[in-house]
């Protein structure tokens, strides 16, 4: 009796899998349970295993495929079945490089089985609001996930007044800078899964340093020694300055980050290039440079796009901390709180210590919390030695 | 100041024909009978035989004579005693009155306007009860009005006569005695511009002529529930003001598009395609449709109401759309 072998799906987001290691070749005799193949999933590398007896008749996926999960990759069957009513129905296999694999994990919204039905409202509602539509339960017909499933995620509608028709609230019109802002936070937020790491920083000695730099030809700021820990750290954690690309993480060998300056009516972020080459006097030149040409609105598209990591501070305002939204195609985004005094304990007496929170917002589809955690502790050293800088 | 529908039609065909002597009405029973349903009320006594000219019963003859009255130079406004008659006349209104301008490259215009009640009154038959507007909907070259209050009769049918082309222009019999406030002072309501009749947030209802009025009763019932419904009235079928229906739709997420008119290839598919293409991602649910049944309209009085689309039918639709049901 001919059997046969699929890509099975181990786990609840395996979409594909790839076909690693044959451990039995063609004309092999196989045992149920035997291991036939190694198979890599999106999560780890296990064993595919016989459930049937008799010879391994066909392989039909080399090493190094990956091919959709219940995909037939092989058969098993009598040395002398005909097999080939099986076999007519051949896998979708895609032949990438077993190289390439880990490019080949998907984010889940292409799964469309598991996806009840949504209204094109709810779609751009979830896009805007960067709602899962996934834990959400529809109540339309055939479990259509309709507006008011969403409600109690969404700003409350106004209510119209009955008849007159004057709403009890002023529609402003969006500047362009708004409509900008609107669409990438919220292109950012919905799609991209955040996830966030806070880290405290002794400012004790950065702030020395800035004290002692009023005194030169370039004053540094927090702001410049921020940004110069970042990009010694970014050049010596690569991972983070990298971005998503769909099939591929691109990985930037230039570190330009991207400075958030509040204007009147919203935000921009300028960028700051090649930082990993600038000395941290260069840094701040240029920022300095920069941040007047944002204010007076002076900056061309390609001086605010491309960031390759992102910083905003809202320590000017007295915020203990908070966190940011990361602007693509960065894959991590800094928010800087206030430096503030806090009692510290050294050598085992109280003092008053200054301190500053780091929030690093992270693409986990690019960084995962390690790699997060290791990036934020060199850039604390950073910004603990500021002479290193 | 409160004018019927029929006051509001005959006022603004006398300050047209007051204001300029081009403009002359011509039709059946129009002159010494002062019209089938007296919209030309004193005509005759105050504008004479020249400009207000009776004719035989020949819908096609005296369609063709205004088209020639037209590419003279005067401005004839046709009444036909109801759109019913004027499938006689429609080689004339397609062939000629809507062609005319294209095929002469620009060099002769048709600034006419045909007029006359159309839709069901109460047991005319099926040969008389018939709402034709996508008839004319469909051919480039005509422009397609249908007032639903008194108010938008006037101003429309002002704009009408002004307008350089020919305009087909439906009334409706049940309007004419509807009352409602009308300007004081001259105005002109212009073509292509759609009016919010009732405003709400939840559901957008699109309705025209007198299905306005049916729209605006199911509106009140619905609100005694909560439910805040937005009636728009195109007034203009074509050209059609989609972008006052879009927005509506954009902000309520459900469309109820009524009509009197038969289901297949009626106006609401046409509206209903053109909201999809516009403002599909802000759809909830599909666009529904209420209109006529697709039969003949019923002589029985019990048959012809349930042919037509009453409060209850917009109810439901509007239901549907909220997932009420």
């Amino acid at each position: 009796m001919a059997s046969r072998v699929i890509m099975p799906k181990l786990t609840d987001s395996m979409e594909e899998g790839v076909v690693v290691k044959w451990r039995k070749a063609e004309g092999d005799h196989v045992e149920s349970g035997d291991a036939l193949a190694e198979i890599e999933t999106d999560k780890a590398v296990m064993d595919l295993e016989a459930f049937a007896s008799g010879t391994l008749r066909k392989i039909l996926v080399p090493e190094g495929t990956t091919v959709p999960s219940g995909a037939l990759i092989g058969v098993i069957a009598e040395p002398d079945e005909d097999i080939q009513a099986l076999l007519t129905k051949t896998p979708s296999a895609s032949p990438k490089a077993a190289a390439a694999k880990r490019e080949t994990v998907k984010p889940e919204a292409s799964s469309p089985e598991k996806h009840a039905a949504s209204s094109p409202r709810v779609r751009t509602l979830a896009r805007e609001h960067g709602i899962d539509l996934t834990k959400i339960k529809g109540s339309g017909p055939g479990g259509r996930i309709v507006e008011r499933d969403l409600e109690p995620l969404l700003p409350k509608k106004a209510a119209t007044d009955r008849g007159a028709g004057q709403p009890s609230v002023t529609e402003v019109p969006l500047s362009q800078m708004r409509k900008a802002i609107a669409r990438l936070t919220a292109q950012s937020k919905g799609p991209v899964p955040h996830f966030y790491v806070t880290i405290v920083i002794d400012m004790d000695a950065a702030l020395k340093m800035v004290q002692e730099s009023k005194k030169q030809a370039t004053a540094l700021t927090i702001n410049h020694l921020i940004i110069g820990a970042s990009a010694r750290a970014l050049s010596r954690h690569g991972a983070i300055n990298a971005a998503f690309a769909g099939d591929t993480l691109r990985q930037f060998s230039r570190i330009d980050i991207g400075i958030a300056v509040a204007l009147d009516d919203g935000l921009i972020v300028p960028v700051l290039r090649d930082c990993g080459a600038k000395t941290l006097a260069q840094i701040g030149e240029a920022e300095h440079a920069m941040l007047l040409r944002a204010k007076r609105r002076d900056l061309a598209p390609e001086e605010y796009t491309g960031a390759t990591f992102l910083i905003s501070n809202m320590g000017m305002f007295d915020v203990e901390s908070f966190s940011a939204i990361i602007l693509p195609p960065a894959a991590a985004a800094l928010a800087i709180g206030a430096v503030r005094e806090v009692p510290v304990i050294r050598k085992g007496a109280m003092e008053i210590g200054r301190e500053m929170k780091l929030t690093l917002s992270c693409d986990h589809r690019v960084i995962d919390g390690v790699v997060a955690a290791g990036f934020l502790q060199s850039l604390k050293h950073g910004l603990e030695h500021p002479a290193e800088l | 100041m409160t004018l019927t529908y029929r006051e509001a039609l005959n006022q603004a065909l006398r300050e047209e024909m007051r204001r300029d002597d081009k403009v002359f009405l011509i039709g059946e029973d129009v002159a010494y009978y002062q019209g089938a349903f007296k919209v030309s009320k004193g005509f005759l006594e105050e504008f004479g035989e020249r400009r207000v000219v009776d004719t035989p019963i020949t819908e096609l003859g005296f369609t063709g004579l205004a088209i020639g009255a037209a590419m003279t130079g005067l401005h004839p406004v046709v009444e036909v005693m109801t759109f019913n008659f004027a499938i006689l006349a429609m080689d004339q209104i397609v062939n000629n009155a809507a062609k005319i301008r294209y095929m002469s490259g620009g060099q002769i215009s048709i600034p006419m306007v045909i007029r006359g009640p159309g839709s069901a009154a109460h047991q005319l038959g099926a040969q008389h009860s018939q709402s034709l507007e996508a008839w004319f909907c469909h051919v480039p070259g005509l422009k397609v009005v249908a007032p639903s209050t008194p108010r938008d009769a006037k101003g429309l049918l002002k704009s009408a006569i002004r307008d350089n082309n020919p305009v087909i222009f439906i009334e409706a019999q049940l309007l004419y005695p509807t009352h409602g406030d009308v300007e004081n002072e001259e105005y002109v309501i212009p073509l292509g511009v759609a009016e919010v009749k009732r405003t709400g947030r939840d559901v957008t209802v699109i309705a025209y002529s007198k299905m306005v009025l049916v729209a605006l009763q199911a509106a009140d019932a619905l609100a005694k529930e909560g439910i805040e419904v937005e009636v728009i009235d195109p007034r203009t079928l074509r050209p059609l003001d989609l972008t006052t229906l879009a927005a509506s739709v954009k902000k309520t997420g459900k469309a109820v598009i009524v009509e009197e008119g038969w289901p297949f290839a009626g106006l609401g598919a046409q509206i209903a395609e053109s909201l999809y293409t516009t403002v599909f991602d802000h759809l909830d649910a599909p666009i529904t449709r209420v209109t006529g049944r697709d039969v003949p309209i019923p002589y029985a009085r019990n048959l012809e109401d349930a042919a037509i689309p009453d409060v209850e039918c917009i109810i439901a639709a509007v239901r549907t759309v909220l997932y009420k049901e």
